[in-house]
């Protein structure tokens, strides 16, 4: 458990992710869903790797299901990286730490 | 010449968990690469019933975890890394080096237990729809088509156990197979049969998935009439088996025609000192029984040929 590690939900989504200075990335995620455990300790150490250059973010879609039904989420682990409010890349399933890496560079 | 470590086990499913279980209670210094957290395919399904010693079934998870702990107590190292290729041998024949994407590694042994993927239907907006309608995993993404029609694809054990799993949520299946019977054992069958949520599409291939934004439905061709039509649907779980995760090393072992890695019996390759044990291997039930019994094979192999290394 990490600081750098942000957890959104329904209410700050908007304050937290979209009106965010920084570029984002949110892991849309569930407790029962394997891939997404598969996936959250190379989330955890990317949001320690990249603290103060990306905003790294969890939110459980059974928990804030407005927030996942706005962005259509369908599979999960579908990681959304967000730059000035607006989706910049979309990942989903459980994909290597490389990938995502290469994808937050694309980003920040 | 000096080498990082006796073993390095690529991949932390079952496969590769009981090899790094043997290994390290033979006191061997063993190192396993794992691209994602360990674990494996078994992460994806809800609940096994047919692994020993778990009558009424354990979960995916539960088990998982277990084996990971077991190996841990052995000592074995877990480190996250992506391997991209290896490059066998050395110039006197005894050392292998293994090369991540952020960085290489070398070791007198390797097994390979980078187990397999789900196989695509091989359509072209396929890979473009995952995540808007297209999922390889009824476990994972069943609960986002609460009330929904699906289509399923396939005929063995994982595409009626998906099934099955899918109508805890949905509200119908159409289970798409090209045969007119299936692989899938019998209770399984039995249980497919039986429940009213599920239709079965005899004989019959997809020939396209439809929409979008988002799936809107799926052309089909019934193989022995060769009548079209289409469907409608929500979502679309293809389930017709797997394909070795291999590509790193084509070329440097002998692979089968549908590339997964030939070995013998004592999980050899074609190359010395290199093991592959699990659903990567060319073999005839890809299950997780199956894969922990490669593992401990190519483990006790893996001593043995370091014994004859001294
Ligand atoms: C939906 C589903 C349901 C199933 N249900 C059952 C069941 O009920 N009972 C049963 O016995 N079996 C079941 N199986 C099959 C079982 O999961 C597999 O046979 C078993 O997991 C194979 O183990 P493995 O160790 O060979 O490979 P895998 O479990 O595939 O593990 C391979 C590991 O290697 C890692 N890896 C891959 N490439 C690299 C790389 N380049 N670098 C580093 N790491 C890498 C992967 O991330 C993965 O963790 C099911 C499979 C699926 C998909």
């Amino acid at each position: 458990m990490s600081d750098a590690l942000l957890h959104v939900n329904d209410e700050n989504f908007d304050a937290e992710i979209l009106k965010s200075n920084l570029p984002s990335l949110v892991d849309f995620w569930a407790a029962w869903c394997g891939p997404c455990r598969a996936i959250a300790p190379v989330v955890e150490e990317l949001a320690k790797e990249y603290a103060n250059k990306i905003k790294i973010a969890k939110l459980n879609v059974d928990e804030n299901p407005k927030t996942a039904g706005q962005y259509g989420i369908r599979a999960i682990p579908t990681l959304i990286l967000y730059k000035g409010g607006q989706i910049a890349e979309q990942i989903t399933g459980a994909v290597s730490k490389t990938q995502i890496e290469n994808a937050i560079k694309k980003v920040i | 010449m000096t080498v990082d470590r006796d073993i390095i086990i690529i991949g932390g499913g079952p496969a590769g968990l009981t090899a790094g279980l043997y290994a390290g209670r033979s006191m061997l210094n063993v190192l396993m690469l794992e691209k994602l957290s360990p674990g494996g395919q078994v992460l994806t399904t809800h609940w096994v019933e047919n692994y020993p010693g778990f009558p009424g079934g354990v979960s995916g998870f539960d088990l998982m975890d277990k084996m990971k702990d077991q190996a841990l107590e052995f000592g074995l190292t877990i480190q996250s890394g992506e391997v991209v290729s290896i490059q066998p041998g050395g110039p006197e024949q005894d050392y292998h080096r293994v090369v991540l994407t952020d960085g290489e590694l070398t070791c007198r042994c390797l097994i390979i237990t980078t187990g397999a993927q789900p196989r695509k239907l091989g359509l072209p907006n396929e890979s473009a729809m995952v995540g808007k309608g297209v999922s390889y995993c009824g476990t994972c993404d069943g609960p986002f088509y609460r009330g929904m029609t699906v289509a399923a694809i396939g005929g063995g054990d994982t595409a009626l156990e998906e099934s099955l799993f899918l109508t805890k949520f949905v509200s119908k299946v159409f289970l798409i197979h090209r045969r007119d019977e299936f692989r899938g054992t019998k209770v399984l069958r039995d249980r497919v049969f039986r429940n009213d949520k599920i239709e079965v599409i005899w004989d019959t291939v997809v020939t396209a998935i439809t929409g979008d934004d988002k799936v809107t439905g799926v052309a089909l061709k019934n193989v022995k009439t060769n009548e079209a039509s289409t469907l409608p649907v929500d979502g679309v779980f293809p389930l017709i088996g797997v394909q070795p995760i291999s590509d790193f090393v084509k070329g440097v072992v002998k692979l089968d025609d549908g590339g997964f890695i030939t070995t013998n019996e004592s999980m050899e390759t074609s190359v010395k000192g290199i093991f592959a044990a699990g659903d990567v291997r060319s073999k005839i039930l890809r299950q997780i029984s199956t894969a922990v019994g490669d593992g401990a094979i190519a483990a006790f192999m893996a001593e043995k040929y370091m014994e004859q290394l001294h």
